[in-house]
């Protein structure tokens, strides 16, 4: 099946997840991460998709109740990110996110993107200044962005502000980012502009995309895998998913007969 | 073109087919909800200008007797006095002072509770907080006039030995407690309408629970946080029991916290619950000074809208 050609990333082992209230969102969920690749998640609205990847980022430790169960082992540090002696902030420096709305802050363009690094305490404005300008020109904002940086990010357009949102996500050096849905909020070209910026990047770190489009996956993504109903259908390289795909639930789902 | 002739010959052959027409009843019915509702808005419109004009009215026959000049320049307040004088000066600095102590107070204390309750307090803790500040709404104002004077003066006298037991610094502490419930409920339903992918935007960056309240949640709602400031304001520039039974009856110009000194609202009670004729100079002083108070409040509630305008909040 899959020679693992590359190293893996992160890998989630027998994850099960169960919500404040005990909805089992995730059933035993392995699968990896191979590093600088893009892994795409795709499945029909509520079988987990967003749930998966926001364990990655301990996001479900924000609300009481949540219950993680199983392991999710991050390379080379060899630890189980879900362990209770992990502190989740540590996890998130190095593990970060881009949501499927763009969520700026309320706040000029170049404090977005600076605010990584102010949380961790770099205020040098040389150094905040190259990381600033590195992060924009890495995700694809530089040239528009360059000549308005004390402007409110709410003046960008939406396209514009996910992408500073993945400016300022990329300005931590994270290892991992982790993408829901992010282009599901913006028109084809800036849909093009973001898929493109994500091939670029994985030269850099190890990409979870979920998306709920088709194309969208088989264009960026090097492995894709198949939720459904909380657990993982089929897991694959992108290419062989989307031309013979093992299981049949697989097939109706991305040939649209099913979802 | 051709069309466009082709329909304008074919619009005047329409008729409105009645499943089309305008519903009388229910306009009728609209209309009638509507004007009910005008009314209760218009009632609230009315009652305010009324206050407006009768201050108006017997501030105009005030001012027919004492010069607008010398009401804005004169350093001393004595009407009831034989030399009597009309300078509202002192009033209006013990107005200021007070409130400036409250100020001190609520803002930062009121604005602490409210990220607190809003970021870090659990369900549970809130539901027992909020009521509590909530009976220290219900709280007759005269009961902390007296709490000032009796409890919390001794004990700054302990401190400022030379503290006279009427003083603006008790009066505008006690005060200042008094507001906190208030900006803390307003500036709280402030913070907790910022929406969660916001706050979870930061989260995601690393940062910790009180950066992101600090950095990302306060500046999203700061326009809320701001009304609450100015409502606050409003409430201590307009605020008379503590003072008057506080800070004392002596106008004098005077910023210094220590010492005593009327508001305009206390000298207002002092000379309403006195026996002043009607329509004597030394009752309608007391509209002049209404005036004022009135002028003060619209001033700060402008101040506070154009802060808000200017940091309107937008997700
Ligand atoms: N906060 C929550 N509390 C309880 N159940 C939840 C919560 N959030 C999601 N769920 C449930 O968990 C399941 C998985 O939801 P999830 O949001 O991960 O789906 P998804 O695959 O991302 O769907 P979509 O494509 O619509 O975004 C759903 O059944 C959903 O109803
Ligand atoms: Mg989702």
């Amino acid at each position: 099946m899959i020679k693992p050609t590359t190293p893996i990333k992160a890998e989630s082992r027998n994850l099960n997840f169960f919500y404040n209230g005990g909805n089992h969102a995730l059933k035993s969920v392995s699968m990896p991460l191979y590093e600088n690749k893009i892994t795409a998640l795709i499945g029909p609205s509520g079988c987990g998709k967003s749930t998966f990847l926001r364990c990655f980022n301990r996001m479900h430790d924000l609300y009481p109740g949540n219950k993680y169960q199983g392991e999710i082992v991050m390379h080379p540090d060899n630890t189980n990110i879900l362990e209770q002696g992990v502190d989740p902030i540590e996890v998130r420096m190095r593990i970060s996110m881009v949501f499927q709305k763009p969520n700026p802050f309320p706040k000029s363009i170049y404090e977005n993107v600076a605010y990584g690094l102010r949380v961790r305490g770099e205020n040098n404005k040389r150094m905040l200044d190259d990381k600033v300008e590195e992060a924009l020109k890495g995700a694809a904002l530089w040239n528009e962005a360059k000549d308005r940086l004390q402007d409110l990010a709410f003046n960008l357009s939406g396209g514009q502000q996910q992408r500073l949102c993945i400016a300022r996500a990329l300005a931590t050096d994270p290892e991992i980012m982790l993408f829901d849905e992010p282009t599901s909020a913006l028109d084809p070209i800036a849909t093009a502009n973001i898929e493109e910026l994500m091939s670029e990047l994985k030269q850099k770190l190890t990409i979870l995309v979920v998306t709920h489009n088709m194309q969208q996956a088989a264009r960026v993504s090097d492995y894709t895998a198949y939720m459904y109903l909380g657990e993982l259908m089929e897991y694959d390289d992108t290419n062989t998913i989307f031309t013979r795909p093992s299981r049949k639930e697989t097939e109706d789902y991305i040939t649209g007969k099913f979802g | 073109m051709n069309t466009a002739t082709t329909m304008l010959e074919q619009s005047i052959n329409l008729t409105i087919s009645p499943r089309l027409a305008k519903n009388i009843r229910r306009n009728i019915k609209e209309r009638i909800i509507e004007f009910m509702l005008m009314l209760a808005a218009l009632s609230a419109v009315f009652t305010t200008l009324s206050i407006v004009g009768v201050l108006l009215y017997e501030s105009l026959s005030f001012f027919k007797t004492v010069s607008v000049v010398d009401f804005f320049t004169d350093t001393q307040w004595t009407p009831l006095f034989e030399d009597a004088h009309y300078g509202i000066l002192p009033l209006v600095s013990g107005t200021l002072t007070t409130s400036a102590v409250a100020l001190a107070v609520t803002i930062p204390i009121g604005t602490i509770a409210a990220i607190y309750l809003s970021e870090f307090a659990s369900h549970k803790t809130r539901e027992i907080v909020k009521p509590i500040l909530e009976l220290l709404v219900g709280v007759p104002t005269i009961v902390f006039g007296y709490f000032a004077l009796l409890f919390l003066t001794p004990i700054l006298q302990k401190i400022f030995p030379d503290l006279p037991g009427f003083n603006m610094l008790s009066a505008g502490i006690v005060m200042g407690i008094m507001i906190v419930p208030y900006i803390a409920s307003v500036a709280e339903d402030a913070m907790r309408a910022v929406p969660m992918s916001m706050r979870e935007g930061s989260y995601a960056m690393g940062a910790t629970r009180f950066q992101t309240a600090v950095r990302v949640v306060t500046p999203a709602a700061i326009s809320g946080i701001v009304a609450a400031y100015i409502l606050g304001i409003s409430r201590a520039v307009g605020e008379t029991m503590v003072v008057a039974v506080a800070a004392g009856q002596q106008p004098i110009v005077s910023f210094n916290p220590m010492e005593s000194a009327a508001t305009i609202t206390a000298f207002i009670v002092q000379v309403a619950m006195g026996d002043l004729p009607h329509g004597s100079i030394g009752y309608q002083s007391i509209f002049a000074a209404g005036l004022v108070l009135l002028m003060m409040t619209l001033c700060f509630n402008i101040l506070g809208h154009m802060l808000r305008k200017k940091y309107h909040e937008r997700y």
